[in-house]
């Protein structure tokens, strides 16, 4: 399993398909953070996202931050949620937007493995929880967008070191939630035979 | 006069109860972390839990939040038949304290109404926060805990009416099954509380009382006891792994809440902690004292 480190936003498919199920990447650059309300507005109320998502990764959070002025924020506690609630809008955050990355904590179903497929975007698993780290890797609010939807706005920042994160899903069709849950459910049958 | 101080007295124990819970996840906890790091095997395992040890670091040397989610705010209470406070005026104290925490750190403040999905308020509402109580006859002191619960692990919540020919074999299949189920999202390896037994709404309130012991503490039933050990081992054979990345541990442990129920009734419930199982606790005497720890 390889150790990778990449530079977002990226304009170069063959960043993405050199990841493979299992690696671990170290992030740098910027990401866009973005929860349930957020991509409900884009593609279910049909509003266009302030800022451009080509090449982005985005970071499945509605942060805790203190706010410091007319549309500036500071860091208070970042971290990352739950992705299965918002697996349906990996098809077109990839056909639309040309989104590379969707990170989160928990995984995808399989139902994204196509879609990140055919569009060449990955999935990164976070550890969920480790809020306090994360926190320290993320230098600065840069942008955010949609404040009325609080915390679940659109956010940009920058970061340092981001991670480390393991690629759950790749571009080429394998999913480590695939995999896990294919053997879990074969030794749940062993499991039962026990009991 | 007396209640009046006392019912700021219980409001300052909350505040600082929820804040302290968020930010220093007790040593029993840290110590089964530890402990689970040094026996996984698999690679995503291991990047996890050193990345989990290095987060509660962290959060120590920052004194920041261990995790971004405050979750709603879960007190139980045990209080004394001669405690000279009325619960009423217990839960009043509680909001009050929820509410200071949230607005004065500041704390995202998680809150909504079911149906509007409005905030309604710094992490309170209408019947928010939750308590439990327990009243215990011939004491005069007040014993309050708080849980503060995130979204992830709380969503991994389940349950099932097992029948009486299900026996033990069902509810051990059904919380199996629920875990695998869960799979990553619920941040593995956390406690998986069951509740068996009483009705459905109180199976599921075991299993949350369950999920809020000291790690590793058995039910003072043996029969119990033993359903706690033998699940802890199967749940760990599952292999879904810290984060359901794949590993060798899936729990930290399986805490099991019963209560006696009908004979025709078999109910199972599920309630997952993540691994920021996150627990502080107050002893208030009726004087006004308060003593801090995390001993239940």
């Amino acid at each position: 399993m390889a150790v990778h480190e990449v530079t977002f936003p990226i304009a170069d498919e063959q960043e993405i398909l050199k990841l493979r199920a299992g690696d671990e990447v170290i992030v740098q650059g910027h990401i866009i953070g973005l929860r349930d309300r957020t991509q409900i507005r884009i593609f279910d109320q049909g509003v266009e996202p302030p800022m451009d998502l080509r090449g982005a990764f985005l970071l499945h959070t509605a942060p805790g931050v203190r706010k410091v002025g007319e549309g500036k924020y500071e860091k208070v506690c970042i971290g990352t949620t739950t992705s299965a609630r918002m697996v349906r809008f990996t098809e077109p955050l990839g056909a639309q937007y040309g989104v590379r990355a969707i990170c989160g904590k928990g995984g995808f179903p399989d139902e994204a493995i196509e879609p990140m497929r055919k569009h060449g975007m990955v999935y990164f698993a976070i550890v969920g929880g480790a809020a306090a780290l994360e926190t320290t890797q993320i230098e600065e609010i840069e942008e955010v967008a949609w404040e009325e939807l609080m915390p679940e706005c659109l956010w940009k920042f920058r970061v340092k070191d981001f991670g480390p994160l393991t690629v759950g899903i790749d571009a080429h069709g394998n999913s480590l939630y695939h995999d896990v849950q294919e053997a879990a459910k074969k030794k749940l049958e062993e499991l039962y035979a026990r009991l | 006069m007396i209640t009046t101080d006392l019912q700021g007295i219980v409001e300052d124990a909350a505040a600082h109860l929820y804040v302290w819970a968020l930010k220093d996840i007790p040593q029993d906890l840290r110590d089964a972390l530890a402990d689970a790091a040094e026996r996984e095997t698999s690679v995503p395992g291991q990047r996890v839990l050193s990345t989990i040890l290095r987060n509660v670091q962290i959060a120590d040397d920052e004194s920041n939040l261990v995790c971004q989610d405050t979750g709603i705010a879960v007190y139980t209470c045990r209080v004394g038949e001669h405690f000279p406070l009325h619960p009423v005026r217990i839960y009043d104290a509680l909001k009050a304290g929820t509410e200071r925490a949230t607005i004065e750190h500041p704390l995202r403040s998680n809150a909504v109404h079911t149906i509007t999905r409005e905030n309604t308020g710094p992490n309170t509402g209408y019947r928010l926060p939750i308590v439990h109580w327990e009243f215990i006859p011939d004491w005069d002191g007040l014993d309050v805990k708080c849980v503060p619960k995130g979204s992830g692990s709380e969503n991994m919540s389940f349950l099932k009416m097992c029948i009486p020919a299900d026996g033990v074999k069902g509810i051990k299949q059904f919380v199996l099954e629920s875990i695998v189920g869960a799979g990553g999202k619920p941040c593995p390896p956390g406690i998986v509380g069951v509740g068996i037994g009483g009705s459905a709404d109180y199976a599921m309130y075991l299993a949350k009382e369950a999920i809020a012991r000291p790690i590793g503490t058995r039910n003072s039933d043996p029969h119990v006891a033993k359903l706690e050990e033998e699940l802890f081992e199967l749940l760990n054979e599952t292999g879904i792994g810290p984060m359901g990345l794949g590993g060798d541990v899936t729990v930290l442990n399986c805490h099991i809440e019963h209560a006696d129920t009908h004979m025709t009734l078999n109910p199972v419930a599920v309630n997952y902690q993540c691994w920021a199982a996150r627990r502080a606790s107050a002893h208030i005497g009726a004087d006004g004292t308060v003593d801090y720890d995390r001993e239940f």
